[in-house]
């Protein structure tokens, strides 16, 4: 289960990456040096055509794995082949590969390849539900966004019927690094959330540096670390890119 | 016909709103915005009079004799949105846009655009109200549509050209989409057409609703009757809705969309959506998308940049599903051979999307009599398009 990664008084990290960036044989190299790197789990990124949550260098690595023909079932392949040496993984995928693979279909392929569960975000709370329910008829879990936007009501209703753990959208706006957040408005939401659920809280969008973990370390339960990390071996592929993630991760981890 | 969506902003099973939960209450803002504004004489007064000083309504109807003479009795009548400030039916749907953002204290306005006839009305209520507009487009299309960037810079917009992706309206759309989620606490986002998520497709629907209500009264007065048949292009197909929504409660009226096949609906070369596309979600709703078996929106292609996109507005889904409308598609060659007929035999030159409606109602005036009456809606205005035309 991923509400398990998470331990009273440590940080969880969460690295995103997307899957066949450059191509498949580096994600299962990178997977590898992050699983050495102590990836508490790993979001794995199914390429998608149109991400409209993400920012310039998360929608290029999709545009970098669709170039090389990487689908939605080549991920679920790689998943079934690495997760028992792996931290839980969960698919970070838009919701049209997955209504085109089918719905009920893709919880059972997610749970048969071994993921822990599914991140979707274009789906907002009122259009989860029939992808949460064949999920969690596997156990796989769904955890759901929370925006700086989100009214305080709709917030606890998230969390009420979030999977794992819920991941709070640290700033307005899409992933990437290019952004400083601002975690002020991001204290008040985490302690509203912190009394209407007992769900851990993982964090992401913008998170990027050994300062900005320093700042949340104590105020939330995991971090989610993508576009940073896709920028340290986007120039690179196979071992020199894994390398070079789980030193990134290292790095952040040790702050 | 229903013609309200439900609740949760479905046409049948088309709909619905599938964005990131950052734009979840922005849309939920709107949403109560719309109710209100609505429910308000006062509100469709002041866009009524926007519409008769500024826009120029109601648009004639004319009676094209001579384009279609040689091949039908019937008569065939063009809904002149061409001369609307602007030059397309896209203003109207501006004009009530920036009413709601007005009331709704919105400091910006930011638009999608792919041929430029909406970043042009978008850029033109923006100066028209004082508010700064920012308009994204793909690459490719401020290369094809340059006229219209220059108009929409005199107006006072910054253009911001998209090249992510396959650098045309989808991309746009898309970075659009990421820049309101970025700024939603002051920004409006106008979206161009009959897409995106609830309360989008209905919004535009109602203020694009002019054009059939004006067309169907004008009919009455000038023939005495009901048209026959009644004519629009579909991209993501907000003239199309607006003209089809004054008669969907006229059951003898049949409602005909014209999608762009491009090279062929058989062949990838298309953007025509619910010809050749598959049920979907793309930019916030269910309906008809191009895209790959395993769900990767695909390139699409028209010679027309305003019908050059991948999905359809959910109400279009619905009328196809239900029958209420049938949906065909016109060939590049095809568009292309109407938009010269129209020039050469009526001294009005048809946008390339309109070109569409125009060549499809040629073919089905042939098989109408003398009695009936077969109404297209022109869309826009060619010149935009007159560069593109001559560089052939």
């Amino acid at each position: 289960m991923l509400s398990n990664i998470f331990k009273p008084g440590r940080l969880a990290f969460i690295p995103y990456i997307m899957a066949g960036d450059p191509d498949l044989e580096t994600t299962r190299a990178i997977v590898s040096a992050l699983t050495e790197a102590g990836a508490d789990a790993i979001e794995l990124g199914v390429p998608y055509s149109d991400p409209l949550a993400d920012g310039p260098t998360i929608e290029a690595a999709g545009t970098r794995a669709l170039k090389n023909g990487v689908k939605l079932s080549d991920v679920l392949a790689l998943v079934k082949e690495v997760h028992e040496a792996a931290p839980p993984i969960v698919l970070f995928t838009y919701y049209n590969p997955v209504y085109q693979y089918g719905v009920q279909e893709f919880a059972r392929a997610a749970a048969g390849a071994g993921a822990a569960g599914a991140i979707v975000p274009d789906l907002s709370l009122e259009e989860a539900e029939p992808l949460r329910l064949a999920l969690g008829a596997h156990d796989l879990e769904m955890p759901l966004l929370v925006a700086p936007s989100t009214p305080r009501d709709r917030a606890a209703e998230i969390a009420g019927q979030s999977g794992g753990f819920v991941y709070v959208v640290s700033r307005l706006g899409v992933t990437g690094a290019g952004q400083a957040p601002n975690f002020e408005p991001v204290r008040k939401q985490i302690a509203e959330l912190r009394s209407v659920t007992k769900k851990p809280l993982a964090l992401g969008f913008g998170i990027s540096s050994a300062e900005h973990v320093r700042a949340v370390r104590g105020l939330v339960d995991g971090v989610i670390v993508g576009s940073a990390l896709i920028d340290a071996y986007s120039n690179a592929r196979g071992n020199e890119a894994a390398r070079r993630a789980g030193d990134y991760l290292k790095a952040l981890r040790e702050e | 016909m229903r013609m309200r969506p439900s609740a949760a902003g479905y046409f049948g099973e088309f709909g619905g709103k599938f964005v990131p939960e950052v734009l979840v209450a922005a849309l939920a803002e709107l949403e109560r915005e719309v109710d209100r504004a609505f429910a308000d004489p006062a509100f469709w007064n002041e866009y009524a009079s926007v519409l008769a000083e500024f826009v120029g309504r109601p648009s004639p109807i004319y009676r094209a004799e001579r384009f279609t003479a040689e091949v039908s009795p019937a008569t065939l009548v063009l809904k002149r949105e061409d001369l609307n400030h602007t030059g397309a039916h896209k203003i109207n749907n501006t004009v009530g846009q920036a009413l709601l953002a007005r009331r709704m204290g919105k400091k910006r306005l930011i638009a999608e655009t792919g041929a430029g006839q909406h970043g042009v009305a978008t850029a033109t209520v923006g100066a028209k109200f004082g508010i700064p507009v920012d308009v994204y487009m793909g690459a490719v299309d401020v290369e094809r549509q340059a006229l219209n960037v220059y108009i929409m810079e005199l107006f006072g917009a910054t253009v911001h050209a998209v090249h992510g992706g396959t650098q045309t309206l989808k991309d746009a759309t898309s970075e659009a989409f990421r820049q309101w989620a970025a700024r939603v606490d002051d920004t409006f986002y106008v979206i161009g057409s009959v897409v995106g998520a609830h309360p989008y497709p209905f919004m535009v629907r109602e203020f694009q609703k002019v054009i059939g209500t004006e067309a169907r009264a004008q009919c009455l007065e000038r023939f005495g009757k009901l048209p026959s048949d009644v004519i629009a292009c579909v991209g993501g197909g907000s003239n199309a809705a607006g003209i089809f929504a004054g008669f969907i409660d006229d059951a003898g009226v049949k409602l005909w969309g014209v999608e762009a096949a491009g090279d062929g609906i058989e062949t990838k070369r298309t953007a025509a959506s619910l010809n050749a596309g598959t049920v979907g979600v793309l930019h916030g709703s269910r309906s008809y998308v191009l895209q790959t078996a395993d769900g990767q929106v695909r390139e699409t292609h028209s010679i027309s940049a305003g019908l050059d996109y991948p999905g359809v507005g959910p109400e279009h889904a619905y009328l196809k599903e239900s029958g209420r409308a049938s949906y065909v598609s016109v060939t590049d060659a095809e568009a292309l051979e109407a938009f010269f007929d129209l020039a050469k035999t009526e001294g009005i030159i048809p946008a390339l999307e309109a070109a569409h409606a125009l060549a499809f109602a040629r073919r089905l005036a042939a098989e109408r009599g003398p009695d009936d009456v077969v109404l297209v809606n022109l869309s826009g205005r060619g010149d935009k398009d007159i560069n593109q035309i001559r560089a052939l």
